[in-house]
């Protein structure tokens, strides 16, 4: 589903953010990206949404190479991604239901059914009493879920987490992993980044683990976060 | 389709919520587009009233005053042979005083008068020709025999046509530099709301919108604000045409006559409205092609 062959990224300027990332994540799955923040992780989710395009090897998304995707694709590449920004981005001019209407109107659903789409996703993420709210009124972990929302509206296949649970407390954090199992439980392949290990405990999925742009052999902070079961990839598995 | 007419409802509620800045900006483009339409509108008056006067030129010839009914006779039979005339009319000289008396309401003046000072004369309706064929038929009808004048009555409308033919140049040069400001404002307006909007095309670039999809509204604002621009011209030229024929009417009054500057005709009004929606719509489309390309995401 997204397999990176060799990525490197260079920021103009000098600065290396990838150096040759090898990995593979299969379908359904749901995987972990760890490590320091400036690390590489926010930078290679942007690789994924070509938000940023790799200097040399291949970032392929359902079998295409997003990093040689002509601009005209580009938006029907994102219309099949989910995003949760580390920022969240959400729009303050217009409601919490406005907000998770626009990824349907950009697609341009049929407007009853955007509606209903709409409130089903702000259901799924417990935020239905609150729609006709400003995202200003909401507090940070609701802010968090409302991103959820608008990512999972138009039913994207996979699912990209900048730091879904950065500024959060444990309780909120451990809500929003809750969720995004509840995804992974429908198929959704799903890659998060974070850097608190915490959430890490009793997960048993496979974690990524970067450390100054390369891809770490084995995820010492999985093991010293307490998950034993965590499996770590290797820049030479695929 | 719902989606296109929230994308809409969005434009005039960001255009109403800057009430004070969209109306000085709507005005801006009235102001600028009613200087040319309204000097067009003018012009076609003063078009309109050359073509009612100047409609069939005539030649009026004016005889010697000591020339003798015989002679008149033989010039008319002359006159009647002639290959590019249509008609002849004599007007007596008697004639010409009654006629003159009647339509002046100088008879007092005239009655005192001991003899008529006015000449036999003759109006020569010519068969349609150029300016210089006309010309060419007078210069000939004066050098006849006992004719002391020979006048073109359409030479200043000439003129004035020649006048006319300049004035509408510079409508057209004031309407292209006026035009060009209008489309100036609206991509300077467009600009600024991409800049304050930058949040929400950023974030719409990000969940997969198209150009299209984001440039819409921009486009829909830019039509739109160039169409009320083109309402307001209407107004304002509508309204000061009211005003000058209200002035008009009582200068008319005095000289006894019905005079009346004529509005924008339907099509000349769809017309201004629709190039003003047009020249909205470059302004926006050329803000969006130049400033949309610059928002980086991050």
């Amino acid at each position: 589903m997204i397999k990176f062959n060799q990525v490197n990224k260079r920021y103009p300027g000098g600065y290396q953010a990838l150096k040759n990332v090898t990995f593979d994540i299969a379908e359904g799955e749901m995987v972990f990206l760890t490590g320091h923040s400036g690390a590489g992780k926010s930078t290679l989710l942007k690789l994924i949404a070509a938000i940023e395009r790799p200097n040399l090897g291949s970032v392929l998304v359902n079998n295409q190479n997003v990093g040689v995707l002509k601009e005209r694709a580009l938006p029907y590449l994102r219309r099949n991604l989910g995003i949760i920004f580390q920022d969240h981005k959400l729009l303050f001019d217009r409601s919490a239901f406005d907000n998770v209407m626009l990824p349907l109107q950009i697609c341009g659903f049929d407007y009853r059914e955007s509606h209903k789409r709409a409130r089903a996703a702000l259901d799924k993420v417990g935020l239905l009493k609150r729609e006709k709210s400003s995202p200003i009124a909401l507090s940070g972990g609701e802010q968090q879920r409302l991103c959820i929302a608008r990512a999972i509206v138009n039913r994207p296949a996979i699912l990209l987490a900048d730091e879904p649970t950065g500024n959060l407390d444990a309780e909120y954090a451990h809500e929003i992993m809750a969720i995004f199992k509840s995804f992974h439980q429908v198929g959704v392949t799903l890659l998060i980044s974070t850097h608190d290990e915490s959430v890490l405990q009793d997960t048993g999925v496979r974690v990524l683990n970067l450390r100054q742009g390369e891809l770490q052999p084995a995820s010492p902070f999985a093991t010293s976060g307490g998950s034993g079961q965590a499996a770590s990839t290797g820049s030479g598995q695929a | 389709m719902r989606h296109a007419l929230a994308q809409i409802t969005g434009v005039l509620r960001r255009m109403f919520e800057s009430k004070l800045a969209g109306s000085i900006n709507i005005l801006v483009i009235g102001i600028a587009l009613s200087l040319p339409a309204g000097m067009y509108v003018l012009l076609q008056n003063a078009q309109g009233l050359v073509a009612q006067i100047s409609g069939a030129p005539q030649i009026s010839l004016f005889l010697d005053m000591d020339a003798k009914t015989d002679d008149a006779d033989n010039l008319g039979k002359q006159l009647a042979l002639h290959p590019t005339i249509a008609s002849v009319e004599f007007v007596a000289r008697a004639q010409a005083l009654e006629q003159l008396k009647q339509s002046t309401g100088l008879a007092d003046v005239i009655g005192g008068l001991n003899r008529n000072p006015l000449p036999d004369a003759f109006i020569v309706h010519p068969k349609p020709g150029t300016a210089q064929s006309l010309d060419a038929l007078r210069v000939e009808l004066a050098k006849l025999p006992k004719v002391e004048q020979a006048q073109l009555d359409s030479a200043w409308a000439y003129k004035l046509e020649a006048l006319l033919k300049f004035g509408r140049m510079l409508v057209l040069i004031l309407a292209g530099l006026l035009s060009l400001a209008l489309v100036a404002v609206t991509f300077n307006t467009i600009r600024l709301q991409i800049l304050t909007q930058r949040e929400e095309i950023e974030v719409a670039k990000l969940i997969g919108a198209t150009n299209g999809f984001i440039r819409r509204p921009f486009l829909y604002f830019g039509a739109l604000q160039g169409l009320l621009g083109g309402i307001a011209a209407w107004l304002i030229i509508s309204l000061s045409l009211l005003l000058l024929n209200w002035q008009l009417s009582a200068l008319s009054e005095l000289y006894a006559s019905q005079f009346a500057l004529h509005p924008l005709s339907p099509g000349d009004s769809l017309t201004l409205l629709l190039f003003s929606m047009y020249l909205g719509w470059l302004g926006a489309w050329l803000s969006v092609a130049r400033h949309l390309s610059q928002i980086e995401l991050r």
